[in-house]
């Protein structure tokens, strides 16, 4: 599903280049549950920022689903995006003033297809949200909000789904719920979730656990469940 | 993503502030309507002067003699000459060489204070045949013009036009009544029924009357001078003809071989009409152009506007950009928000501009003074949209590129 071949991103600063990974191999196989850990600076962010296509690897190869992306352009990276990956982000990132539904529907629209409303609409039961889907980001608590970015980041039946801190806003029931929602859809619907979290708590829901320092991976363990 | 998506998302993004979207629009509202307007009032004076010069006579020419030349050449001025007579009004009437010839009649002016009772008015009299009316398309309102005879007899009647009557009789019928022209007396057998206008000399401020009594009782020692020589065409189309055969008949007649020489000089309506066509055309495109520059200005700020949510939603174009919108889609949307504010403000302007060319004749201070009736034309209409959706366009590449261009993981950190 995704292979990372000696990945590397160095940043530069003006004169000074910043190394932020540093030769990451990494295998992840179709219907895993991996956790990214790590402190700030251990270049997850980073990590997260190529897997998910916005940013694409100074040296090495990263093959998403049988496509090698390192070499794509920005079209071409934003249709990989689409078509994909679905992203869930810690601060929801829904579009203000744009009801649950039509958030749903986006993706959708940018790829052209057909059927969005019900498709939408799906979407948003599967995580709960039918009762919710003409209300606006700001008519929906927190975790509403994430469901409502996890139904977004699904509806394009995406070959990974991306979670870059989903429970870093919430308080901990809400984050625990969005936990359960995330492995239910592994368990369930065998989706391939990459998860990057600094919480260990969080990371415990996952079935893998990568860790990460100074732009290399340190650990890669099994949980134990 | 379909233009009904397209759309969809900018009357989101310009729903989300109205406030500023309707004063964007007001911009490009107040240029449209503005040219609109404009461009309507200097339509207005186009028919105005149109109906004016058409007014003057279907299918006139006129011929006026030559500047008179002193003893060393020096010219004398416009129509000062003497080169025009009776005999060569009788040969234009002949029909024999001018077959697209109508009518020529003979014109002597003569100024004058006119008099009734104790009221006293001035207006040119005008000495001709009865031909008068058909010719310069002239209306009998009341009684009737002068025949032949009275011109052989040199009969002092006269027929009016209705401000002279207005400011001699009043309510009084003027019919059979006698006025006095520089101290001759006439009696009235007509008036004339209104033509309307103004500006180019009212067609109503007249006094006709029998050519050979100007000559005997008004212009005295000046004798019998014809300062202009008025012919109709038989048709629009055949007024060139005309012209042509009344230059062979009357160069023939003055013995001048070279036209260049020619002791007259023709005018007909066409070219009359011509020159305040090309006036007022240009009239309009000055009041156009000047509407326009209100219209660029609008441009700018629609584009400071766009550039403003552009910075603004950069968070929003991140997020699209992460779930799968290309550059092309994110230029659409922006260009399209800016084309909406534009083509609205555009439809709006129209209205306004339309309504107010509309009601501008109710208001009377404007409608006594002869201020033109504004003529909104179609095409200004359809021109006008056009340009502003395409103002929209222009000034919206500039923030809409930029937004298409944003690197999605500064668009998505940026707060």
């Amino acid at each position: 599903m995704i292979t990372l071949e000696g990945v590397t991103k160095t940043y530069r600063m003006g004169r000074i280049e910043v190394p932020a990974l540093q030769g990451i191999d990494l295998h992840v196989g179709r219907g895993e549950f991996v956790a990214i850990m790590g402190a700030s600076g251990s270049g997850k962010s980073t990590l997260m920022n190529i897997l998910g296509c916005l940013d694409v690897p100074t040296t090495g190869r990263y093959i998403l689903d049988d496509t090698d992306v390192a070499m794509l352009g920005d079209d071409q990276l934003a249709r990989i995006r689409n078509k994909k990956i679905g992203f869930v982000f810690q601060s929801y990132n829904l579009i203000p003033r744009t009801t649950a539904l039509h958030n749903v529907e986006m993706p959708l629209i940018y790829a052209g297809e057909g059927g969005r409303t019900s498709r939408a609409r799906e979407a948003l039961g599967a995580v709960g949200l039918a009762d919710r889907v003409n209300h606006q980001p700001t008519e929906l608590s927190g975790g509403q909000q994430q469901r409502a970015a996890i139904a977004r980041a699904l509806v394009t039946n995406p070959a990974i789904l991306l979670a870059d801190e989903p429970t870093g806003n919430l308080d901990t029931s809400s984050s625990l719920e969005i936990m359960r929602l995330l492995s239910r859809l592994n368990a369930e619907q065998s989706r391939t979730i990459v998860l990057i979290t600094h919480e260990l708590d969080i990371a415990r829901f996952a079935s893998r656990v990568v860790e990460l320092r100074d732009g290399r991976i340190v650990r890669d363990d099994t949980n134990a469940k | 993503m379909n233009l009904y998506e397209a759309l969809r998302m900018a009357a989101n993004g310009l729903l989300g502030n109205r406030t500023r979207s309707a004063l964007t629009m007001l911009g490009i509202l107040i240029g449209v309507s503005a040219v609109i307007l404009l461009v309507a009032v200097g339509n207005g004076a186009s028919v105005q002067i149109n109906n004016q010069v058409q007014s003057l006579g279907a299918n006139v020419i006129y011929v006026y003699p030559s500047n008179a030349r002193g003893s060393g050449g020096v010219s004398q001025g416009f129509g000062t000459g003497q080169s025009l007579t009776q005999a060569d009004v009788d040969a234009l009437n002949s029909k024999q060489q001018d077959p697209d010839v109508l009518a020529a009649i003979p014109i002597a002016q003569s100024g004058g204070q006119i008099t009734y009772g104790n009221q006293n008015y001035f207006a040119p009299t005008t000495g001709t045949t009865p031909d008068f009316p058909h010719v310069r398309n002239y209306q009998l309102a009341e009684g009737s013009f002068f025949s032949a005879d009275d011109v052989t007899a040199r009969h002092r009647v006269v027929v009016l036009g209705q401000t002279v009557v207005d400011n001699l009789f009043g309510t009084t019928d003027p019919i059979g009544q006698t006025i006095k022209i520089s101290r001759q007396s006439f009696r009235v057998i007509g008036v004339f029924a209104q033509k309307g206008g103004t500006g180019l000399g009212s067609q109503d401020n007249v006094v006709v009357a029998p050519i050979t009594a100007v000559w005997a009782y008004l212009t005295g020692a000046r004798g019998k001078v014809i300062s202009q020589i008025v012919a109709s065409a038989s048709s629009a189309g055949t007024v060139t003809q005309a012209e042509t055969e009344i230059t062979t008949i009357l160069l023939e007649r003055h013995q001048i071989s070279d036209p260049a020489q020619a002791d007259f000089q023709l005018q007909s309506q066409q070219d009359i009409l011509n020159q305040a066509t090309s006036i007022s055309t240009a009239l309009t495109l000055v009041l156009g152009a000047i509407a326009g520059i209100s219209l660029v200005v609008g441009g700018i700020g629609i584009m400071n506007i766009m550039l403003v949510t552009v910075t603004e939603r950069t968070r929003e174009i991140g997020i699209r950009k992460a779930i799968g919108a290309r550059r092309r889609d994110i230029l659409m949307q922006f260009l399209i928000e800016a084309m909406v504010l534009s083509g609205l403000g555009g439809a709006l302007g129209i209205a306004v501009g339309a309504l107010l060319a509309l009601e501008a004749p109710k208001i009377s201070a404007l409608a006594t003074s002869g201020f033109p009736t504004p003529v909104v034309s179609p095409t200004s209409v359809v021109l006008a949209f056009c340009v502003s959706v395409a103002i929209g366009l222009f000034f919206g590449i500039y923030p809409a590129n930029r937004a298409a261009r944003l690197h999605p993981i500064e668009a998505l950190r940026y707060e």
